[in-house]
């Protein structure tokens, strides 16, 4: 490793251990935003692993989240412990992305996006009509988990997916991806097994989705599939990680952290307007900001840094 | 010729629907060998080149690397056995530096090498195409030759047995091709395969051991730069009967 590298790792260590901090403060309104602010940091970046180098806007975040949060509290009702329930999420989630991966990677462009959206529907729709033939409405989630305790295992969960994205963006996994996103053709005549790199990429995201998804289930305490397979989440998760930037791991979060606190203020004050946000902001990305805060910040310091060599 | 086969085509043909672009076509390839494959546009050349890349599936017939069929593979299984090719219209990877795009051939190709290793490689690729300077540029910034030397490059790095150029010498001015051709001559000399497609009779003269020629989809003509190109019935695929003067 680097000098770079060991700088980079020790100023995330510095944040993260600042970050844990947020639930000693005591105060119940900061802890809930925060939990949100970590909820969709891990959800966006480890998008943004997947949909950042290969140009795949994937809008099927929200059925790997509902798949985990069902995961959780069915486990929860039929005896397992919740920290067992965390793994087979994980597991879940992953086969889940392979099998959709397999089928559906081949479809470019707008059409992946489509059926990714199809997808997070389709299984809202099969969980609802599970619950109709059972006889049940929904499901309570009852545990001694606090909103802290959420908070903390979604602080090491994005701390797992930042060196997890670290690891692979200096792997040639990482290359390749890069390579299927600039060039998938020049990327399968280099010899690149195209359809796998995508597939693990895919199935990363899908199981880190799943994982938070089962995290967030005792925040819930009731859930049913409207809840838990909300298509907004699938919107916001695109949203804030274009915002902030795909182009960088620490992209996503340069968009959630303002993106939150802007959604928060706004559905306190004007709940029926958020929609409106959610619109605007994605008309500020397309126009302003194609590369995000990401790309606003290297575009301000590349400007510096000649105004400097000139001077 | 005592040289072994490299490749061999028997009965290749691709349908596009209705359109047989690729007929019933055969033809060797025998090592250390420049083949040129030439004939009129949309006689099946290029198309010819994506069926031995499998860039497209082939409809009938087989394709053979060394006796070992690889008309099923796929594009990345046959590029990791040692075949690779340049595009007609040259693709580079716009959001990489030029470096990057030739270790993109060093890490992935019919020899994986890795770190300053793969770098290296892809370094000593550079200077083989004169490009080592603009290592560092994007290649965004380079002229159309250097597009091409940097493509070109990028599929040298991937250690390749067999080379398809699909009209690499196209669009250079008479400087250019010169060293062009002085480039691909070197890489025979090297002891590479290299199968042309190509335009530019200069080039096919002072290169190619042997050509086929395509007319339509089928071998009209196969031998020496200076038979084929005497052949009257290569000469009325190029410019047409008297009748229809």
């Amino acid at each position: 490793m680097s000098a770079r590298d060991w700088q980079g790792l020790s100023i995330s260590a510095v944040l993260l251990a600042l970050a844990a901090c947020l639930p000693l403060l005591g105060d119940d309104y900061y802890l809930t935003i925060g939990v949100t602010i970590a909820m969709y940091t891990v959800l966006a970046t480890s998008w943004a692993l997947f949909s950042g180098p290969t140009h795949y806007i994937s809008l099927a975040t929200a059925a790997f989240f509902g798949l985990g949060t069902y995961c959780t509290a069915l486990g929860i009702e039929n005896g397992l412990s919740y920290w067992m329930t965390l793994p087979i999420a994980a597991v879940l989630g992953a086969l889940v992305a392979g099998l959709v991966g397999i089928a559906t990677l081949r479809l470019s462009g707008v059409y992946f996006v489509i059926f990714t959206l199809g997808l997070s529907e389709l299984v809202r729709q099969i969980v609802t009509w599970a619950q109709n033939v059972s006889g049940q409405k929904g499901l309570y989630v009852l545990t001694e988990i606090t909103e802290a305790h959420i908070y903390w295992q979604l602080l090491g969960l994005g701390a797992l997916v930042y060196l997890a994205g670290w690891a692979i963006g200096r792997s040639r996994l990482g290359f390749a991806l890069r390579i299927i996103g600039d060039d998938e053709e020049v990327a399968r005549h280099s010899g690149i097994n195209t359809a796998r790199a995508k597939v693990l990429l895919f199935m990363v995201s899908g199981a880190t989705a799943s994982v938070v998804g089962g995290m967030l289930a005792p925040r819930y305490i009731y859930i049913e599939p409207s809840t838990a397979f909300t298509p907004m989440l699938s919107f916001l998760v695109v949203i804030m990680a274009l915002l902030g930037g795909v182009g960088r791991l620490w992209g996503p979060i340069v968009g959630v952290i303002p993106f939150t606190l802007l959604w928060e203020a706004i559905s306190a004050s004007f709940p029926n307007q958020t929609t409106l946000l959610l619109g605007f902001s994605f008309l500020v990305i397309v126009y302003l900001l194609p590369r995000g805060f990401v790309g606003l910040l290297e575009g301000l310091r590349r400007r510096v840094l000649q105004r400097e060599a000139y001077a | 010729m005592s040289a072994p086969t490299v490749l061999s085509l028997r009965g290749a043909t691709k349908r596009f629907g209705g359109l047989v672009a690729v007929s019933d076509l055969d033809f060797d390839v025998t090592e250390h060998e420049v083949m040129g494959l030439i004939g009129p546009n949309g006689s099946g050349k290029s198309t010819t080149l994506n069926l031995i890349s499998g860039a497209l599936p082939v409809t009938s017939g087989t394709i053979t690397l060394r006796g070992t069929p690889i008309t099923a593979l796929s594009a990345q299984a046959i590029a990791r056995r040692g075949v690779a090719r340049t595009f007609q219209l040259v693709r580079l990877l716009p959001s990489m530096t030029v470096l990057d795009n030739v270790r993109a051939g060093a890490v992935f190709g019919h020899r994986r090498r890795w770190g300053h290793e793969a770098e290296a490689h892809a370094m000593r690729m550079l200077e083989t195409v004169g490009l080592q300077r603009r290592a560092q540029a994007h290649v965004g910034e380079l002229t159309y030759i250097d597009t091409k030397r940097v493509e070109l490059a990028r599929v040298l790095a991937s250690d390749p047995k067999v080379l398809l150029l699909d009209e690499w010498l196209a669009g250079l001015n008479p400087t250019e091709l010169e060293e062009g051709i002085a480039l691909i001559r070197r890489l025979r000399d090297e002891g590479l395969t290299i199968i042309l497609v190509e335009h530019v009779m200069d080039a096919i003269r002072s290169l190619c051991d042997r050509c086929v020629v395509m007319s339509s989809g089928t071998r009209i003509a196969e031998g020496t730069p200076e038979e084929v190109l005497s052949d009257p019935e290569v000469i009325r695929a190029y410019l047409g009967d008297d009748e229809d003067a």
